[in-house]
């Protein structure tokens, strides 16, 4: 995979939050690349930099927090750039679709303002254009009655509604990159499969790149071609989605795939991975997953494996690559 | 139904309210067509009848140069509810800009403007104002703007609050990440969010407007006579105190306005409230 020819490459990218003693290393040295009409899902806990390192690579991370990387959007670095070439290269190459459709529309304006002002802004359309131009995002949708729906409030519609508006606001631009952070966690699960659907159906039509942040497998792995799992600010394995299921490197990777209930094995205990993440103020000398581990080795607990090739397109982050 | 006519509806639910605005809407006209209404002139002088009691011919009574009480007390309507409404403007404008900036950008804008609010906010109002008009000289306009200025900080400062709230909601973030500008995301998303504080502040602060332009003139660092005003009828007064009805009936009409601009503003308040708010509609359901 080369980064010339990618929709969205992260470089080596590093996030620090503080300083001194109590500085907090969120993401180390992760890359990863998104070839256009391609979909990474990036998988991982709470608080295992997935969220950040995105946010990070766009130019979105909060203002306290330090990154070191390079990211490159259809080839021009984003890192690199000042912050009105930064704005207008993000707008318009880029739609996010953000967790929770509860928050994330202005309540005080109509749906149809919302989806018209990245119209307005980038593709400098009149207020007519864009208002067509809204309608028919709507429809791509799948929002019923879409012109009546352009003039109602957010407060109106249900979170599947509006979940929908933000991802035609994400696509009013035709972006070379969608960014899905969560867009399912706060959503009913038939409600989850008819956006994932959505998503699907209009990645294959523009032809967009797809980086899907979630902390279920299961809903990666219905959407995604590679998967990218995190764990305490580092990639602990990469690989295709269907070598990912049927031959995980990493003891993390299994056990993520242990703690998956499956419809059918209702009786059938969940097998939890015992221990929490830990803290990125105070990372542990060695794996980084080593507390936690199954299978921990001695030289685990005072060195860092190298994210390695276990075989072609296969990174994993470990040092038992011949146990399976 | 938009947000704002729902909250115009539940505030003309609340009786306080609604006896508020009542009153307001009554001084409003007082103070546009007191000219035609009232039975003297401001200053139509009638020594003969100096001092007099309330009575058919004078309701309010005279005062010591036999000015009828009532026509000042009507004609001076206008130029407390000016003085209020532009001070408060002043306030307005230069208060939630700074609040805006501050809030927003956060950084060096921020702890500047505040650190010139606290400055402000440092002197007792009055002191400060009469510093002011001390600089500018008195009158009418020199009010307006001393008591505008007095009243920036506390604009200021209930919009930078709110500010900080907005500015982290997710819309926001939304808004940077499809490319919005900085000033077009404090005018689309950030001040619209912000208005319901800044409308109560408005309110009460136009009360405290009221007061403190009739201190002034009080004072004498305010109206000049013989331009008839509360505060000045009030220091007039204060030399005749077995003539009651010469200081009485303007410090009504003061009273009146101020408890009237609070009334609405605790109504105001009440509706914009959002926990506030969702008590008032559940008790309308019932």
């Amino acid at each position: 995979m080369s980064t010339t020819t990618a929709a969205l490459a992260v470089e080596d990218l590093h996030v620090t939050i503080g300083r001194g003693a109590r500085v907090a290393r969120i993401v180390r040295g992760v890359s990863w690349s998104v070839q256009p009409g391609q979909t990474l899902g990036v998988v991982g806990e709470s608080g295992s930099g997935k969220s950040m390192s995105v946010l990070a690579a766009t130019g979105l991370a909060p203002a306290t927090a330090r990154v070191e990387g390079r990211a490159f959007l259809d080839g021009t670095d984003l890192l690199g750039l000042g912050p009105g070439e930064l704005r207008r290269t993000r707008g318009r190459g880029l739609g996010f679709v953000f967790q929770d459709p509860m928050t994330s529309l202005n309540p005080l304006l109509t749906v149809e303002r919302q989806i018209t002002e990245g119209i307005e802004e980038h593709l400098g359309a009149t207020r007519r254009a864009a208002r067509t131009r809204a309608l028919e995002l709507l429809e791509m949708v799948g929002i019923p009655d879409a012109a009546r729906r352009l003039e109602a409030y957010p407060h109106q519609m249900s979170g599947g509604m509006r979940q929908r508006v933000m991802i035609a606001i994400a696509l009013a631009c035709e972006p070379t990159m969608l960014v899905a952070d969560e867009p399912t966690t706060a959503l009913d699960v038939t409600t989850q499969a008819q956006i994932l659907d959505i998503v699907r159906e209009l990645q294959e039509r523009i032809g967009m790149g797809v980086v899907w942040i979630s902390h279920d497998l299961g809903v990666v792995g219905g959407l995604a071609d590679e998967v990218v799992v995190m764990y305490g600010g580092q990639v602990l394995e990469s690989a295709g989605v269907q070598t990912l299921h049927d031959a995980p490197a990493h003891p993390y990777t299994r056990g993520l795939l242990g703690a998956r209930p499956r419809l059918g094995r209702l009786r059938e205990e969940l097998v939890a991975i015992p221990g929490a993440p830990p803290d990125p103020r105070a990372l542990p000398g060695g794996c980084v997953f080593y507390e936690r581990c199954p299978i921990k080795a001695e030289r685990c607990a005072h060195e860092v494996p190298p994210l390695a090739e276990v075989a072609p397109g296969h990174l994993a982050r470990t040092f038992c690559t011949e146990e399976r | 139904m938009s947000a704002s006519t729902s909250a115009w509806r539940l505030l003309l639910r609340s009786p306080v309210a609604v006896a508020g605005l009542g009153a307001l809407g009554l001084l409003v006209v007082l103070a546009l067509l007191g000219p035609v209404l009232v039975p003297y002139g401001a200053n139509a002088v009638d020594v003969t009848r100096a001092l007099q009691p309330p009575s058919g011919a004078h309701w309010f009574g005279t005062d010591d140069l036999g000015r009828d009480v009532l026509s000042r007390v009507v004609l001076a309507a206008r130029a407390s509810l000016q003085v209020s409404v532009v001070s408060v403007s002043i306030a307005l404008v230069l208060g939630v800009a700074l609040g805006l900036v501050a809030g927003y950008f956060r950084g060096w804008a921020d702890a500047v403007a505040m650190r010139v609010v606290d400055v402000l906010f440092a002197f007792p109002v009055m002191l400060l104002a009469i510093a002011i008009v001390a600089v500018l000289g008195p009158g009418l306009t020199t009010a307006m703007i001393a008591i505008g200025i007095v009243y920036v900080p506390v604009f200021a400062r209930v919009t930078r609050a709110s500010v900080l709230g907005v500015r982290e909601e997710p819309y926001v973030r939304a808004a940077v990440a499809i490319g919005a500008g900085p000033l077009r995301i404090i005018r689309t998303h950030v001040l619209p969010n912000v208005t319901a504080p800044i409308i109560v502040q408005t309110s009460l602060s136009l009360a405290f407007a009221i007061l403190a332009e009739a201190a002034l003139s009080f004072l004498g660092l305010g109206i000049q006579p013989p331009e008839p005003s509360w505060g000045r009828m009030l220091f007039d007064g204060k030399g005749f105190t077995g003539s009651w009805w010469m200081s009485v009936f303007p410090g009504l009409a003061i009273f009146v306005t101020v408890l009237a601009f609070n009334l609405v503003g605790d109504g105001l308040r009440d509706v914009l409230d959002p926990r506030q708010r969702s008590v008032l509609e559940s008790r309308r359901d019932r």
